[in-house]
């Protein structure tokens, strides 16, 4: 049966929020592509798969994806410290997690750049064992895992705590090992919000800035990233150059956002059904 | 007896609490401790002078007004958007809440770039804009406008989960009862949402201070005039001035830090935990 709408509100809020989304989100984005589409099909090409585009799209995905292998690793662990055990100093811990998407990223970026400098707190024994991570791809890295580790830690937590204590009981009767626990039954629970928060991760360490380009040298062809360049074809006035750096960087967030719908949703009948 | 699960062994327990630990001093406490080392190097006395020279001043101050126009006007149409999605059914509410959660996944370049392709001299309004002598990018209302970008999100993500959860039940019964629209969103919708929405503000205020990509492109980083303090952090950072950087970032750190205090406290009251966007 049809209910009738008894709240009252939706034409104001709905007309505010869709004139707002439309002029704040749709039409700049719009704009980028507008933008890019002003350009042939052969000058795109050319702008976005020139050696130098290229080479940032290399650093940026494989730093981009050692940062969130390592930020699954140990952003699992983090969660997983932070449910089941209890211990001094665990609420500090807990709120330290928060602290890389509290900090600006540029203050981050400086500061790891300080940290990491030859004559740095870490850089000076690190050069002593002949590691160097300022102005190296290491660096871009290691930016990149602090500016993403609380969406992994976050996202997996919540589902942590939900974690019915049963199934793991009922494992270890049925004879299972820790290890095989984790794998079959554990991990298996927690994949679904352990994928968004590495997709999430991921998209966020490939579109970073402020807290990379202090550390990352930042020479072309070999420590400079796709945000970089795109600003940098801004500030020499090269606006087609940028509207499709830029059109490249939207796809892949988006590209990204779908195939993470499409997984979870998938994963989500796959579950029911087994 | 107690259920047995995973990972209770004594030295899986500490050898897990030990790496994290360790992990997390040096990755995460070591920056904080760091930045007020570096921005009290030269002792208190520089510290101040660096802090209150002219030109951090104007930072602070430029940063100031960007929050106060770009917080409540997100956190207007946070309210507006969570109304709208939690409160009715209609076609396409998925879709208008995935696009309002883009920004969180769009590089905060890319958005600087999509304003300057709307208001710049070569953008979709530049030559109107420029006709009619208003000035939008290199200059205030470029800032606000990409920071309202960047943090479109924040509010409304806060509250469509709570209002959702809450139902329409209570809402309905104030109507019903004869009180105005207007009366049951103030006596009713809004005292059971003040936690989550102070939790929103608080967070979007903590991003307006901190975007850099997004205002580095719209600003044209103009030394006291259109610097906002992340983008003079990088200025003097740039001028091989190591105090004077890290004294204005200690400022945005003693943001930070009053941020997450602020967590804490609204996460005590109950308000779900969770980071940006996740």
């Amino acid at each position: 049966m049809p209910q009738r709408r008894i709240l009252p509100g939706l034409p104001l809020s709905l007309g505010v929020t869709l004139v707002y989304v439309t002029l704040i989100i749709a039409l700049p984005v719009a704009a980028v592509l507008l933008k890019a589409m002003s350009l042939s099909l052969g000058e795109f090409w050319n702008i976005v798969t020139s050696p130098r585009a290229l080479s940032t799209y290399r650093i940026t995905i494989l730093c981009a994806l050692a940062a969130t292998l390592f930020n699954a690793i140990f952003g699992f662990a983090f969660a997983w410290v932070l449910v089941r055990y209890d211990f001094p100093g665990k609420r500090l811990l807990d709120t330290l997690v928060d602290v890389p998407f509290a900090l600006p990223t540029a203050v981050a970026g400086v500061t790891l750049t300080a940290l990491f400098a030859k004559n740095g707190w870490f850089g000076a024994p690190l050069a002593s064992i002949g590691i160097e991570v300022a102005y190296t791809p290491l660096g871009i890295i290691i930016a990149m895992i602090f500016t993403s580790l609380p969406f992994i830690v976050r996202t997996v937590q919540p589902v942590l705590e939900e974690l019915d204590p049963e199934f793991e009981d009922a494992a270890s009767c049925l004879g299972a090992g820790d290890l095989d626990t984790m794998r079959r039954v554990i991990l298996p629970l927690l994949m679904p919000a352990l994928l968004a928060g590495i997709s999430f991760a991921f998209v966020r360490c490939l579109g970073e800035f402020g807290a990379i380009i202090f550390i990352a040298g930042n020479q072309p062809l070999s420590t400079e990233i796709t945000s970089l360049l795109a600003f940098i074809r801004v500030e020499e006035f090269d606006y087609p150059g940028a509207a499709a750096i830029a059109t490249v960087m939207l796809l892949a967030s988006l590209t990204i956002l779908i195939l993470t719908s499409l997984a979870q949703s998938w994963y989500g009948r796959h579950l029911t059904r087994s | 007896m107690a259920t047995k699960r995973v990972g209770d062994q004594k030295l899986v327990r500490r050898l897990l609490i030990g790496a994290v630990a360790i992990i997390a001093l040096f990755l995460i406490a070591a920056p904080l401790l760091a930045i007020l080392s570096y921005a009290l190097a030269g002792g208190a006395g520089r510290y101040f002078e660096s802090l209150l020279t002219e030109d951090t001043l104007h930072a602070v101050k430029l940063s100031v007004i960007t929050a106060l126009i770009a917080v409540p006007i997100n956190t207007l149409f946070g309210i507006a958007a969570a109304w709208a999605i939690a409160k009715f059914d209609f076609p396409g509410r998925r879709f208008l809440t995935a696009i309002i959660e883009l920004p969180y996944s769009i590089s905060p370049i890319v958005a600087g770039v999509a304003y300057l392709f709307v208001f710049g001299a070569q953008g979709l309004f530049g030559p109107w804009l420029q006709a009619n002598d208003i000035k939008i990018m290199f200059a205030l209302p470029g800032i606000v406008l990409a920071s309202l970008f960047v943090t479109a999100p924040f509010v409304a993500r806060e509250l469509i989960p709570l209002l959702e959860a809450q139902g329409r039940e209570r809402e309905e019964a104030g109507i019903s009862l004869g009180a105005s629209g207007f009366q049951t969103f103030w006596r009713i919708s809004l005292p059971g949402m003040r936690w989550a929405l102070l939790y929103g503000i608080i967070l979007c205020n903590a991003r307006v201070f901190g975007e850099f990509g997004a205002v580095s492109i719209v600003s044209g980083n103009v030394r006291g005039e259109t610097n906002t303090l992340p983008l003079h952090v990088e200025l003097l950072y740039q001028d091989h001035n190591s105090v004077g950087a890290f004294a204005a970032a200690s400022v945005l750190m003693l943001i930070a830090v009053f941020t997450l205090v602020a967590k804490f406290l609204l996460e005590r009251r109950g308000v779900r935990r969770h980071a940006e966007g996740t």
